[in-house]
């Protein structure tokens, strides 16, 4: 169920998307933002009420030119939730979420309970560079999201539409979105989180896609050297986009890991 | 009616299949493609066709700023003015531009101009683009965001260096400032016309009007492709009440003058080939990072420099078709004027920047091309806009209190050169052929 909130501060109206019934788990997309027909988030809501808010510049979320950096993304987070009563909850993060989802964590060590981390962003290693998303055509895509570039997932997600309105609004929305998410990941998708992710002090799962060739699994060894109570699972036959290729996999590793 | 002389300084030597082998001319391009002994030989090639330029008359010689392109060798455009300023007397030195955000802080740029300003006696135009996508986000690493915001502090900073009498405090978002207090300040007062370079952006011809600047279309597409720029232009000039003045606009056309339309194609063809082929092998991914337009620039679909629908327009094009979209205005200096004659009219500008060294074309055919153009057609174009007064260009020192370099070692420097080498090459030899 998609909702529209106005946040207290008035800064904000927040797209929030939710599924289920029970305790509140927070969920952060990534760069490319809710789908809309995100069947991950339905599967989680089994277990939880899950409430994955649109970062403003993201669809009908507003007032993204207040949020230039990490800092500003991260009291917009903690602002949401007072809003909606949340004192401590259990985070999911993918990809740039993933990297927000950190910061957050970092940043109040009360407020987030347990975080999953799902291929996410914010370390940065020479020798793996992760791969210029930004400078990608579109074409191109599918190859560094998905496992299979050719599985009916990829092209059902990777398809633009025909009609040229449609392409044009398609065209103007992405734009908005990344621009949004170059705030945190241009040119390089290190805003400094080695220095703070030392103050995590939620159990972590780290999840990764075992064919990610975005952000390579290799670099579950910098968030295990920055973060205390750290674990590792990889899931097989998915790359970037593991929760959309493998929906079912990803919840079970999810809610296992929440449970205990 | 005025007539400026743009080089962009290609690299004119990519190999023949550098569009098949390639990613891109700009951004990521091997550096191990640029020879620097040749580039050496191009950049004092290029001055010398700048300054032939000045000789021939034209009103303003141009360059520009990019990074990492071969197609365009000036990373820093205000080094190529200050070599010109002492070796011309009487183009203006229109430097289009520098990429404002990219300065930090950017007072840089108002004392370099201020020193080009000074050095050149006021003949500085003082460009001031955004940048493109390529030079800015990528190759410069800007977040693409908030490049257009910090633009727009750079230039309020730049102006209020130029223009504030006394030493002040900038508190900016980008730059902070405890004392800013311009040595030198510039000669033109209060400071050298502003020209905004732009690929098409509708947020710029706002910034425009409101600041009284000249807006520069710069496009290689031609004056076709450009009218439905120049038509919003004119159109946001008319909404806001603002005089419809010609000269108010400039716009820059790739331009080939020869004997006959004939000659001008065999001389000029291949050259052509090479700009449109492969010194605008763009990656289109590099083109447009998401943030650099406005949602309004993508909707309004207006083509810049290097776009995505320009690099498949281009596909396969012959001389013919480069001629008839009007991407070249090329022949004898008939077909030439009448084809200028119509872009001028239809564009309604009253500054035109040329290229006439395109691509990898020589330096004896750029300055035919050039010295044609100069005496055959350009007299014939130079009374359009009559009623039109000219308030961007520059306001230069009256000759009589104009310095000039000192007279140059008629000697040549070394004895084994012979009378044509370069080194013995003498202005005024030039201008007696």
């Amino acid at each position: 169920m998609k909702t529209l909130r106005q946040l207290s501060s008035a800064r904000h109206q927040v797209e929030v998307h939710e599924f289920g019934r029970g305790e509140p788990l927070l969920f952060l997309h990534g760069a490319g933002g809710l789908t809309g027909l995100d069947a991950f988030l339905e599967l989680l809501g089994r277990g939880f009420k899950v409430i994955a808010p649109h970062l403003p510049g993201y669809g009908e979320s507003t007032g993204g030119e207040l949020i230039e950096d990490v800092f500003d993304a991260v009291l917009f987070y903690h602002q949401l939730m007072d809003d909606l009563g949340i004192a401590c909850v259990p985070v999911v993060g993918h990809s740039m979420g993933g990297m927000l989802a950190a910061e957050l964590a970092a940043s109040d060590i009360h407020r987030v309970q347990r975080l999953v981390l799902v291929s996410p962003a914010g370390f940065w290693l020479d020798r793996n560079p992760i791969p210029d998303f930004f400078a990608a055509e579109f074409k191109d895509l599918p190859a560094l999201l998905f496992h299979d570039p050719n599985s009916d997932v990829a092209k059902f997600m990777m398809t633009a539409p025909d009609d040229p309105q449609a392409l044009t609004a398609m065209y103007v929305e992405r734009s908005k979105r990344l621009a949004m998410a170059s705030k945190f990941l241009w040119p390089i998708p290190d805003r400094g989180l080695k220095k703070r992710a030392y103050r995590i002090a939620a159990p972590t799962l780290l999840l990764w896609g075992k064919s990610d060739r975005l952000i390579p699994p290799i670099y579950a060894g910098e968030f295990q050297r920055h973060i205390r109570d750290c674990r590792f699972e990889l899931i097989e036959g998915a790359g970037h986009m593991v929760m959309y290729e493998k929906p079912e996999e990803f919840c079970r590793c999810v809610l296992d890991f929440l449970r205990q | 009616m005025k007539f400026h002389w743009f080089h962009l300084m290609p690299y004119r030597f990519l190999p023949d299949d550098f569009k098949q082998k390639y990613h891109s001319v700009w951004v990521d391009i091997p550096r191990s493609l640029y020879d620097p002994k040749v580039g050496h030989r191009l950049y004092n090639e290029y001055l010398d066709e700048l300054e032939f330029a000045d000789r021939m008359g034209f009103d303003g010689i141009c360059v520009n700023e990019h990074h990492q392109n071969a197609y365009g060798l000036m990373p820093s455009p205000n080094i190529m003015a200050g070599a010109l300023a002492r070796r011309t007397q009487n183009a203006n030195l229109v430097v289009l531009g520098n990429s404002i955000a990219l300065y930090n802080p950017p007072i840089r740029v108002a004392e370099e101009f201020a020193m080009l300003d000074v050095l050149s006696g006021g003949r500085l135009v003082a460009g001031f683009p955004v940048g493109t996508s390529m030079d800015t986000t990528f190759c410069y690493g800007e977040v693409p965001a908030t490049l257009r915001e910090k633009y727009l502090e750079a230039h309020d900073l730049i102006i209020r260096a130029w223009t504030e009498p006394d030493c002040f405090c900038f508190n900016g978002k980008y730059t902070k400032l405890r004392y800013v207090n311009l040595w030198p300040r510039p000669l033109q007062q209060p400071h050298p016309p502003v020209w905004i370079p732009g690929g098409g952006s509708v947020e710029t011809w706002d910034f425009c009007a409101d600041h009284d600047y000249q807006y520069s279309f710069l496009s290689y597409f031609g004056y076709k492709q450009a009218k439905k720029v120049a038509d919003g232009y004119w159109e946001v000039m008319a909404r806001k009440g603002k005089e419809l003045n010609p000269y108010s606009l400039g716009f820059a056309q790739v331009v080939a003058v020869a004997e006959t339309d004939q000659q001008a194609e065999r001389d000029y063809a291949p050259h052509m080939d090479y700009f449109y082929n492969r010194c605008l092998h763009v990656h289109v991914g590099f083109v447009d990072a998401p943030g650099y337009r406005s949602a309004n620039s993508i909707r309004a679909g207006l083509t810049g420099q290097i776009t995505k629908s320009g690099s498949w327009k281009r596909e396969g094009l012959t001389w013919r078709d480069f001629i008839e979209h009007g991407y070249i205005v090329a022949g004898s200096p008939r077909t030439v004027l009448e084809g200028l004659r119509d872009a001028i009219q239809s564009l309604r500008c009253g500054h035109l920047m040329m290229l006439f060294q395109i691509g990898s074309m020589p330096p004896e055919l750029a300055r035919k091309s050039t010295e044609l153009f100069a005496r055959e057609v350009m007299p014939h174009l130079r009374g359009l806009w009559p009623d039109h007064q000219d308030r961007w260009s520059p306001k230069r020192l009256p000759p009589e209190q104009a310095a000039l370099p000192a007279a140059f070692d008629s000697q040549p420097r070394h004895a084994d050169n012979s009378a044509t080498s370069r080194s013995a090459r003498r202005p005024a030899d030039e201008v007696a052929q």
